[in-house]
């Protein structure tokens, strides 16, 4: 075929047997992992990310931390510990599951050379420079930041993970740059999915790639709420603001069940810059306080009681922190601070001076190896932290299923666990869709995974995608709709605007087609106005959600409006396609739990209170691409692990 | 805080396909502006969609002319200062002047394995087939660790 143009681009198909759809650590996992079981076999893999795999994903900046490392602990105890920061309802089988295999990823990262802070056996602290102490797998021991988190130089993480996946892949079965926007089901069974089409964001070509199984693994949904900062700040999201929901807006359009899309995650953090915090709760034991000094946790103690159990543990679950500060703000106590001063200062009274000059270096090193944009803020306000303390903030909310959230995709989880047999479908981490698999953020109902735990994720689907892919040898995939069907529908935004750029003198607007820019911005308007965002104090009830569905419906119609002046804004319209998706199903998630299960992340005022015995369950979802409507129900809930009870 | 790039730093790679930030945004957002019809500057790369950038830094570490800085977003922090790196092959190197003239320097480790060293199945088991159904990956050694009876469905 001829080299294609802007609006009549080339299609390359091409079949293989595994697919993975995404290049961040549970891809890079999963290639890890499935190249050494496909050795000797004559299985094709492929990887299609849309960005460039040494700076792609969650990790792309890199970490001060791994924020799941078990070491001695009991996978038990993990599972207790995701179970009570999300409220109660996640599945013990995949928490259990992840916490035994997570620090065997942790183990790789450091033998390709991930520098990991170390502490020597009189105690003292080193970062990864210092070669001579042992390594974590030979009985090194980390420095712990926290029960479950480990400190590291991780600036190059990702670059450091990608280059064992590129080497163990090979670089003809990576393709970068390539948008991948809908999976196609089977011509011969609708809960099956057999292909993939998407564009190159740089020429114009269409690829299409039919195949036995896939990992559906591109991270979580940013920019579906209106941000604090709208203009330039925008882009300063906490999670990537490339992360477009993606993972489940293409599962759901496949027919996946999701499930927990009501969850969502608020993070406090330092204000603007959204530096993380826990390095200096943890580490550094900084306390949070109101603009009177107060430590709020300890002014508003009581209020932990209305959420037993959840607000009675050692650490009371992340969104009724949220819920006390915000109590504070409320009652005009703010603006809320990271005393950081004091927290320096009780440090240094006992080092000396080379130590308190190291101290420093860590608390700038954890921003500038994970988020350099809040040492920018710091620096444009002259905060140095030994001096100054630190406004914290509770951001707009996000979905994810790796970080403290637990929304996601419903999947087959382990058999040797003791969980009901309604949670286990044959394959590991397998959706109800067969072929489509999913790990990292994909995975709902779990949790608490964070770069290590995607990781080992990735690995866990990517073994048994092998086993599917083995079982069906000879099955063929066929794409239930023609190549050329397709095609149209994902350049409609470049047909739309080729077709009508001439109908008004200024490019930006017609009345014949919107830009995904303008979309963007309505569907955070609606999502923030009545979807519980900032601007209600994440409030919410039935009359607003009803609103809010009305006006989302709306949108998706005039989502297949959008215009794309070029490829680039091809790749913001899918992307925002995805966006209102996801948006979709939180807002019929959040309307149907007639509770609040997570306060301090959101509040639904007509029922404001948990409901431990109504509501103590999964609730799951599905959507019917072709009526574009969604059914929900619930899910029981099973303990596979015992907890503590409210009473 | 999105990027720019410094006009008389920049080469556009020596004209090469793509830039080395083309190549490395996560987001898509740097592109070469070739016939300068979009920036006035030819052969030169320019960031596209600055309020979308998540000032990562990917570009400003990759760009072999040390010609992209950031400057902290306008709509939220004072002007004045700057955080700049200098990556190398096993540690970085970075500069923050604070708006009051104040410079703070600090460098740290990134790696402790050249780059392009890693020989990802090195020393390590084959997979063994008749394993695929049991939990473990394909080079687990031990047993898993954890104490089972605390499994109360079992």
């Amino acid at each position: 075929m001829a080299e294609g143009t802007f609006g009549n681009p080339e299609i390359v198909e091409e079949e293989v047997d595994l697919l993975l759809i995404g290049g961040g650590m549970a891809c890079c996992g999963a290639a890890y992992e499935m190249m050494r079981w496909i050795e000797g076999t004559d299985l094709k893999v492929k990887l299609i990310d849309k960005a460039a795999l040494d700076r792609s994903g969650a990790v792309a900046q890199g970490l001060s931390a791994i924020n799941t490392y078990l070491g001695d602990n009991d996978p038990a105890d993990y599972t207790r510990m995701v179970a009570n920061d999300l409220m109660g309802i996640t599945r013990d089988d995949l928490a259990y599951d992840l916490g035994r295999h997570v620090d065997e990823s942790v183990h790789l990262f450091e033998e390709w050379g991930l520098p990991i802070w170390k502490t020597d056996k009189d105690g003292g602290r080193h970062d990864g420079s210092k070669r001579d102490l042992p390594s974590l797998k030979d009985g090194g021991q980390p420095v712990r930041s926290g029960k479950w988190q480990i400190m590291i130089n991780g600036e190059s993480y990702k670059w450091i993970v990608a280059e064992a996946a590129k080497k163990a892949l090979g670089t003809d079965n990576i393709q970068e740059r390539v948008f991948i926007v809908k999976l196609i089901n089977d011509k011969n069974d609708p809960e099956r999915v057999s292909g993939a089409i998407g564009f190159s964001v740089r020429e114009h070509k269409i690829y299409v790639y039919k195949f036995k199984a896939c990992l559906l693994a591109a991270g979580g949904c940013v920019n579906l709420f209106r941000p604090r900062s709208v203009g330039e700040g925008t882009g300063r999201a906490w999670y990537p603001v490339w992360n477009a929901g993606s993972t489940y807006a293409m599962a759901a359009e496949a027919g996946a069940e999701l499930t927990m899309m009501e969850n969502r995650f608020v993070p406090a953090r330092f204000k603007d810059g959204y530096g993380p915090v826990g390095a200096w709760f943890l580490l550094f034991k900084a306390k949070a306080t109101n603009a009177i000094g107060e430590n709020y946790m300890v002014r508003n103690k009581e209020m932990l009681k209305d959420y037993p159990p959840y607000g009675l543990a050692a650490v009371p679950a992340s969104c009724l922190r949220n819920h006390l500060m915000m109590h504070e703000m409320k009652e005009g106590r703010g603006p809320i601070y990271m005393d950081t001063p004091t927290a320096l200062g009780a440090l240094a009274e006992t080092m000396s001076k080379k130590e308190i000059k190291h101290l420093e270096a860590e608390a700038w090193e954890d921003f500038l190896d994970m988020c350099i944009g809040q040492a920018g803020v710091w620096a444009g306000e002259n905060i140095e932290p030994e001096k100054k303390a630190s406004e914290l903030m509770p951001t707009e909310p996000y979905l994810l299923g790796s970080h403290s959230g637990c929304c996601g995709i419903w999947v087959s989880g382990p058999t040797d666990l003791g969980a009901p047999k309604e949670w286990s479908w044959g394959y590991r981490s397998m959706t109800t869709i067969k072929g489509l698999f999913t790990a990292g953020d994909g995975v709902g109902a779990s949790g608490h995974k964070f770069s290590s735990g995607s990781h080992a994720e990735g690995r866990i689907a990517a073994k048994a995608m092998v086993k599917f892919v083995l079982d069906n040898k000879d099955w063929t995939p066929e794409l239930d709709t023609p190549v050329d069907d397709l095609v149209k529908e994902i350049y409609t935004p470049v047909k739309t605007f080729l077709e009508h750029k001439d109908y008004s003198t200024a490019i930006d607007v017609n009345p014949h087609y919107i830009t995904p820019k303008m979309l963007q911005f309505r569907l955070q308007k609606i999502m923030d106005e009545y979807c519980a965002g900032v601007a209600t104090w994440y409030q919410t009830n039935a009359h607003m959600l009803a609103v809010c569905e009305e006006k989302l419906e709306m949108l998706k119609e005039d989502a297949l409006k959008m215009r794309a002046k070029d490829l680039h804004e091809l790749l913001r319209a899918w992307e925002n396609y995805h966006r209102i998706i996801t948006a979709e199903a939180h807002m019929k998630h959040i309307q149907f739990r007639e509770e609040s299960r997570y306060p301090g992340f959101y509040y639904r005022k007509d029922f404001d209170f948990v409901d431990e015995k109504n509501w103590k369950c999964f609730v799951n979802s599905t959507y019917d691409k072709k009526t574009k409507k969604w059914s929900l129900k619930k899910v029981p809930h099973v303990d596979l692990v015992a907890k503590p009870t409210a009473t | 805080m999105p990027t720019f790039v410094r006009t008389e730093k920049c080469d556009g790679c020596k004209g090469q396909d793509k830039t080395a930030c083309m190549y490395i945004c996560p987001h898509n957002l740097m592109k070469l502006d070739k016939d300068g019809s979009e920036t006035g500057h030819a052969m030169k790369a320019y960031n596209q969609e600055p309020e979308q950038c998540w000032e990562c830094y990917s570009c400003v570490k990759i760009c072999p002319q040390n010609a992209i800085e950031a400057r902290h977003y306008a709509d939220v922090v004072p002007m004045g200062a700057s955080v700049q790196p200098l990556r190398g092959s096993d540690s970085i190197m970075w500069t923050i002047k604070f708006r009051n003239g104040n410079v703070k320097r600090f460098k740290f480790p990134i790696r402790t394995t050249p780059e392009g060293s890693i020989d990802p199945y090195a020393g390590k088991p084959t997979a063994k087939m008749e394993d695929i159904d049991k939990p473990g990956f394909f080079d687990t050694e031990n047993e898993f660790k954890g104490d089972r009876s605390q499994l109360i469905c079992l």
